[in-house]
């Protein structure tokens, strides 16, 4: 269920390497505004026996407290207060906690501040709603589109507050529907800020529980670099973004990832223009170079968007007595001083930085890179010495591996999946992402320049296959024709590789590749199943369909790399 | 004969309806359609500047003293290739021309900062040159910044100075443009400003920021460029024009709607040049007086020294450069309408028709250099303009305009006075006329008219009447030309 949304808020791993990420000195920066794991609850139920007593490590001091819980899922494990504790109730942990119940163990979940974490609350979800928004605003603000269309629009206007209640409803909406379901099934939600204390044993709040198995699903927070002061009202993150409280008449964009992308278009919608300001000598860095391409001619350059690229916002100056956002620009590589902007707003997409601090890692003796939780590939969380922590487990943002909600809540039903009994290893690149730009890009797999490197070093060879949504009757029929999707395969054998789509409706047609990816359907069994016409999805099963794979079916038997 | 002799009768076509005869192809073979490309004299541009280190920027030469942004019509040389003093390396449209540009330095292409289409204001950086291969890279990154910030330079660049008789300060003036590169105050554009600057061809330099802290928006592009501002849900009412943008506004606010199929083609360089110019001409004063001229001794002449060369533009050019030595004040001009200066030169301009533009080669003192020199000079004037070579201080050191439309059978017709002129005459075709004559015995003449059109706050309709005899005079009695 909820598992589905797609976060498009997180980077993913890739752009976020290339970035002046989250060092240890980016840690202080997030402490207070953005306390959201792991705080106490009072709603919590009345149920609950945990007797143990313990100092608070968060802001009560050593203040020593019993509080009971009872169970009311799964059976009561004999020797441990839970089967399964999960800290963090973002998607993660919410995916994490309903198999769990669906497994038959006892479950709970710890949450420090609201049920949902940051895609319900200040990622995903409220960002589609401003994108729902922006696309027709869009489309009624385009008068060449609606004349084809023969209709008549007078003049589109928007009521800021409208739009903004519209996320924020949307917010609230979903949260209530994850905290429900949980309730639902009878996981126990703990409210207060949980920290590992040893092993198998949690404190949240002033309370300490144990469980069998326990599973960190903290997340992350909006990475700010440093030289830039945010004040939330004109140099602001994504969290400040989604609340819409102002619509700036020119906002720079630090960072052109799917954060900076989404927002160019909600922003460039409601009448904003928008300077990005990316690191990379190229906009759009991550996504597959052709797709990037096409994408800035159709998502930049005819938009009210201009651009700085290989440059750093080194130093951000929010608005301030009768000044403009001042924004200092140095080279990226050689760090000279290259230009100063002044603009009404900043918006800071430079990625995000996990939250990970006060966990009580130490207690377990585990050291964070740069503010990952080391993990193995079955999200089993190292030591510092390299050695596996039992029944500790560390799923999401907070791993790093890949910061999208849907990766965190596949890696989350993974682990239950390993803590009763079934190994299992989650194949990252069967993981689909998508940007909800006005078209959607979306993507799974390798881009053709990994798959090339791979290829040359493996020995194999790399196929490319196209469509154009332009020979789609559904999109033309939409008038928006404007979009490609490629295919990058293996000739040999019929293995995709990756799909990459830019076009309209491009995050829902992704999934009938990255199943194929995560079942390990090759391109000549799945060439013949059949679409619907005239769908949208005619554009992947055209792709299926361009492929030219050497030995005709029969190899199947050779996939090896079957994943979920 | 002289018309209006009255200063204030000063209709349009006065005269006329007289005899005339042949005379027709005379200045054809200077109407052809050229585009002009000069390559100029490294002396003429030292637009290759020095920035730090050692890679330089080549900026966008002024190379008319009407010229505020040129247009990239070419590169000759591509990135990362080596260049040699003297070299030319690109090639410029402006108002006028388009020109080579040569480096006045060895070194690499390191960049292509405004690439083959767009336009760039008169001192923006349109390429880095480095010294080294080395630097290229260097030079790459600072250009990247460089292409989306073109307008750093050109917010301090001074306004060309008046055109004057005097060639020298067209091409002297690039130097203070670089001078001031890092200048204190930088023009701040949003991006959908920008953008529209480059799409209608304005120069954002050039535009009074209305939006907040001073920077320019788009409503202020927009307003400049003289269209009407596009609504958006967030734009701020449109501030009040810039007093420049005025007239023109004024003249296209009023237009019908386009008729259905029919293509908007914005103005070449060239034609902006015209259109500015024209425009301005409307702040002058006018007035118009038409002469007969009979013409058998002219035809005469010509049939006789046509072999060697002369042509019957060098003719005319000649006669009316005579002609202003004695009435010197046709020949001044009045720049503030409170004072006016009698120009030491006469310099005929001679209009010339050129593909999607006109241009006017100027006969530097055409009183002076006989008809054999001022022949050939033409010549070569024509043939520069015919390989784009024409230099500015040739096209727009005019201090007097001609302009002939007889080869095409036109009798007779007025011309606009350009800015800074103090006359222009429009030459009729030539063709027969019956003639009576004082004694009432009539004969059959060639005849054509000219008709002047003057700056009446200096010129008056008796100078004007008296100039136009005496051009009549030597006309008639064409011998003093070959002397």
């Amino acid at each position: 269920m909820q598992s589905a949304l797609s976060l498009s808020f997180s980077q993913s791993s890739l752009p976020l390497a290339n970035r002046p990420f989250c060092s240890s000195n980016a840690a202080p920066s997030f402490t207070p505004r953005n306390l959201r794991f792991c705080g106490l609850r009072r709603e919590a139920f009345g149920f609950s026996p945990s007797k143990q007593l313990t100092s608070c490590r968060f802001q009560i001091q050593n203040r020593r407290i019993e509080i009971s819980a009872s169970a009311g899922n799964g059976a009561p494990s004999k020797s441990f207060d839970y089967d399964l504790i999960i800290i963090g109730a973002g998607v993660g942990g919410h995916g994490a906690a309903l198999h769990a119940v669906e497994k038959g163990l006892k479950t709970a979940i710890i949450e420090g501040d609201v049920v949902g974490g940051t895609c319900v609350n200040r990622g995903c979800v409220p960002s589609k709603a401003l994108l729902a928004v922006s696309g027709r605003m869009r489309e009624l603000q385009n008068e060449h589109h609606m004349k084809a269309f023969g209709l008549q629009v007078s003049a589109a206007g928007y009521d800021r507050q409208g739009v903004a209640d519209h996320a924020s409803n949307l917010a609230t909406k979903i949260r209530n529907n994850l905290t429900n379901s949980m309730k639902a099934l009878g996981v126990d939600i703990l409210t207060g800020f949980g920290a590992v204390l040893g092993p198998q044993k949690v404190k949240y709040g002033d309370n300490i529980i144990t469980g069998k198995d326990i599973i960190i699903a903290t997340g992350s927070v909006p990475f700010v670099p440093k030289g830039i002061e945010v004040d939330g009202k004109t140099v602001i993150t994504s969290d400040h973004a989604l609340k819409l409280e102002s619509v700036p008449d020119w906002i720079a964009i630090v960072g052109s990832g799917y954060i900076g992308l989404e927002f160019s278009d909600v922003y460039t919608a409601l009448g904003s223009e928008v300077t990005f300001i990316e690191a990379l000598d190229q906009l759009m860095p991550g996504f597959d170079p052709e797709i990037s391409k096409l994408a800035q001619r159709v998502l930049i350059n005819p938009r009210k968007i201009d651009y700085h690229t290989g440059v750093f916002a080194s130093k951000i100056t929010p608005a301030k007595d009768g000044k403009p956002v001042m924004i200092e620009l140095i080279d990226a590589k050689t760090k000279e001083p290259k230009d100063t902007l002044e603009v009404d707003a900043a918006l800071i997409a430079t990625g995000r930085a996990p939250f990970t601090n006060g966990l009580g890692l130490e207690n377990i003796n585990v050291a964070t890179q740069r503010g990952f939780i080391p993990v193995d590939e079955r999200m089993r969380v190292i030591d510092g010495n390299g050695k596996l922590v039992p029944h500790l487990y560390c799923i999401g943002d907070a791993n790093g591996k890949l910061m999208l909600a849907h990766a965190a809540s596949a890696q989350g039903i993974s682990v239950v999946e390993q803590v009763t009994g079934t190994d299992h290893v989650l194949n990252h690149l069967s993981i689909p992402a998508a940007c909800f730009t006005h078209p959607e890009i979306s993507m799974v797999g390798l881009t053709e320049p990994q798959a090339r490197e791979k290829a040359e070093k493996e020995g194999f060879k790399v196929s490319i296959a196209k469509t154009s949504f332009k020979a789609n009757t559904k999109a033309l029929a939409e008038n928006e024709g404007e979009g490609l999707a490629k295919m990058i395969y293996r000739p040999d054998n019929g293995e995709i590789l990756g799909v990459h789509i830019f076009g309209l409706h491009a995050a829902d047609l992704i999934h009938e590749a990255s199943n194929a990816i995560a079942l390990g359907t090759r391109i000549q069994e799945i060439k013949l199943a059949v679409h619907a016409h005239p769908t949208l999805s005619e554009v992947v099963d055209e792709l299926f369909k361009a492929a030219k794979v050497d030995s005709p079916a029969s190899v199947t038997a050779q996939s090896v790399k079957v994943a979920v | 004969m002289a018309v209006s002799s009255s200063s204030f009768l000063s209709t349009a076509s006065l005269t006329n309806s007289k005899s005339n005869i042949s005379f027709a192809s005379s200045v054809s073979p200077s109407i052809r359609s050229v585009v002009f490309r000069s390559s100029i004299p490294p002396s003429s541009h030292r637009r290759v500047m020095t920035v730090r280190s050692k890679i330089r920027e080549i900026f966008m030469p002024a190379l008319s003293s009407t010229m505020t942004e040129g247009k990239i019509v070419s590169w000759i040389k591509t990135e990362g290739e080596k260049l040699a003093k003297g070299e030319s390396v690109v090639v410029v449209e402006s108002d006028k021309a388009d020109m080579d540009v040569e480096t006045f330095y060895d070194g690499y292409l390191a960049a292509i900062v405004v690439g083959e289409g767009e336009t760039a204001p008169v001192g923006a950086a349109i390429g880095l040159l480095a010294e080294t291969e080395a630097e290229i890279e260097e030079a790459k990154t600072k250009a990247a910044s460089k292409s989306s910030s073109p307008s750093a330079a050109e917010a301090v660049v001074p306004s060309p100075p008046p055109v004057t008789s005097s060639p020298a300060p067209a091409i002297a003036q690039p130097a203070p443009v670089t001078a001031v590169a890092d200048g204190p105050r930088k023009t701040v554009a949003t991006p959908y400003a920008k953008k529209l600057a480059k799409q209608h061809k304005v120069d954002i330099g050039s535009i009074a920021g209305t939006g907040p802290f001073g920077r320019v928006t788009a409503t202020d592009v927009e307003t400049a460029a003289g269209i009407a501002p596009s609504k958006s849900s967030v734009a701020p009412p449109p501030p009040p024009p810039p007093a420049a943008a005025v007239n023109e506004k004024a003249t296209t606010t009023n237009l019908p709607p386009l008729l259905p199929d029919s293509s908007i083609v914005p103005f070449t360089a060239m034609q902006s040049a015209v259109s500015k110019n024209m425009i301005e001409s409307l702040s002058v004063p006018t007035f118009r007086v038409g002469y007969p001229v009979n013409t058998d001794a002219l035809d005469a002449l010509y049939e006789k020294v046509k072999p060697k060369g002369v042509t019957m533009t060098a003719l005319l050019a000649k006669a009316a450069g005579m002609a202003l030595a004695q009435h010197p004040v046709v020949n001044a001009s009045c720049k503030d309408g409170k004072s006016f200066s009698y120009n030491s030169n006469i310099n005929v301009a001679v209009a010339v028709a050129i593909n999607g533009g006109l241009i006017t080669p100027v006969l530097q003192d055409a009183d002076k250099l006989d008809l054999y020199l001022l022949s050939q000079k033409w010549k070569e004037l024509v043939g520069k303009a015919r390989s784009k070579q024409l230099q500015p201080h040739e096209y727009n050191s005019g201090t007097f305009t001609l302009s002939n439309l007889g080869m095409f059978g036109v009798d007779r017709f007025d011309a606009i006075l350009p800015p800074g002129q103090g006359a222009i005459m429009a030459v009729g075709a030539s063709k027969p006329t019956v003639v009576a004559d004082k004694d009432g015995f009539f004969s059959v003449k060639n005849r054509m008219v000219v008709n002047v059109t003057a700056d009446h706050r200096i010129v008056y309709g008796a100078d004007l009447a008296a100039f136009l005899q005496t051009f009549a005079k030597i006309i008639e009695n064409p011998d003093s030309l070959t002397l």
